[in-house]
């Protein structure tokens, strides 16, 4: 490198900042939606409460929606079935809007167990779920699902026999997937507010199953 | 365009080279799966991100592919599947399997 006129008695790449921060502990990409934040303020093109109202709706979907709608699809045939045929209008016959373009919903049974991920990016069914966990969006997390998912899940704690198929999805374009879990075993008194409270996030990814009811 | 494939036909994906807002990961390209199904017309990410938002759609088709075809260390069940979702000019027809 040029511009370099201290003397180094350690290799150089050892300390490389894998980001650029600055005296604040900013990361560049918030440096820079600071910055065009600002300007956007100064010149009065949006109001500072609406940068934050539009955080708000974005971050307030959460994982409750999700579980609203396998907790239906556990107790009712029927709309189990218009789930996994067209899960964007089965939410929305809860009520349930789905910004995403489109939602599939991949069912677990006793022969097979669905993960789902996004290797390029981040890709997530935020509208029911609210915003995806960190690992989700590691590199780690999204490099290694596709290629190595069982060690992945063994990870998780979650060890899928040899003879359960395993489905990745990688929702990497216009589709985001939910994973409908098994319903749990001895769940058979429940209502359905009381199994909606059953299903996580995780379930409702694939790196987890829902726990038998005790 | 009017899609050109539909499910059960195998396909194998191209290796395109373009540069951009690719939504064709690398680890799919050069291999042959088989169409799950059909998902629609969309607009073209690789245009849109470049601001192209004039069309045309293009059709969205969910492809299966053995992981075992994917990655030749894998660990698990032969039956283990990846499912993707990709473009039409990503696919082209591919032999039938067992066909060489």
């Amino acid at each position: 490198m040029s511009g370099h006129d201290h003397t180094h008695d350690h290799d150089h790449d050892a300390h490389e900042p894998l980001v650029i921060e600055d005296e604040a502990g900013n990361i560049e990409g918030q440096i820079l939606a600071d910055a065009l934040q600002t300007l956007l303020v100064e010149r009065g093109l949006i109001a500072p409460g609406e940068v934050r109202r539009e955080i708000e709706r974005i971050e307030s979907p959460g994982v409750h929606l999700g579980a609203k709608i396998v907790a239906r699809a556990w107790v009712d045939d029927a709309y189990r079935e218009r789930l996994l045929k067209d899960g964007k209008s089965a939410a929305a016959e809860l009520g349930i809007g789905v910004g995403e373009a489109q939602l599939i919903v991949v069912e677990n049974d006793a022969e097979t167990h669905n993960l789902v991920c996004c290797t390029l990016c981040s890709c997530y069914p935020r509208s029911i779920l609210g915003q995806p966990p960190a690992w989700y969006i590691s590199k780690a997390y999204r490099a290694r699902a596709v290629r190595e998912p069982r060690a992945v899940l063994e990870e998780f704690g979650l060890a899928v026999p040899d003879d359960v198929r395993l489905l990745v999805h990688d929702s990497n374009a216009d589709m985001r997937y939910l994973v409908l879990p098994r319903r749990p075993e001895g769940g058979e008194g429940l209502s359905e507010d009381q199994l909606a409270a059953l299903v996580t996030r995780d379930c409702m990814i694939g790196v987890s199953v829902v726990a038998p009811v005790a | 365009m009017k899609p050109r494939f539909d499910a059960g036909d195998r396909v194998s994906v191209l290796e395109l080279g373009k540069a951009g807002h690719i939504r064709t990961p690398f680890y799919v390209r050069h291999k042959s799966g088989v169409v799950l199904r059909r998902c629609g017309a969309f607009l073209n990410p690789e245009d849109l991100s470049v601001g192209n938002v004039g069309g045309p759609v293009v059709p969205l088709y969910r492809v299966g592919f053995a992981m075992t075809d994917l990655w030749d260390e894998y660990r698990g069940s032969p039956a283990d599947m990846l499912c993707i979702e990709l473009y039409d000019h990503w696919l082209t027809p591919a032999a039938p399997e067992g066909a060489g």
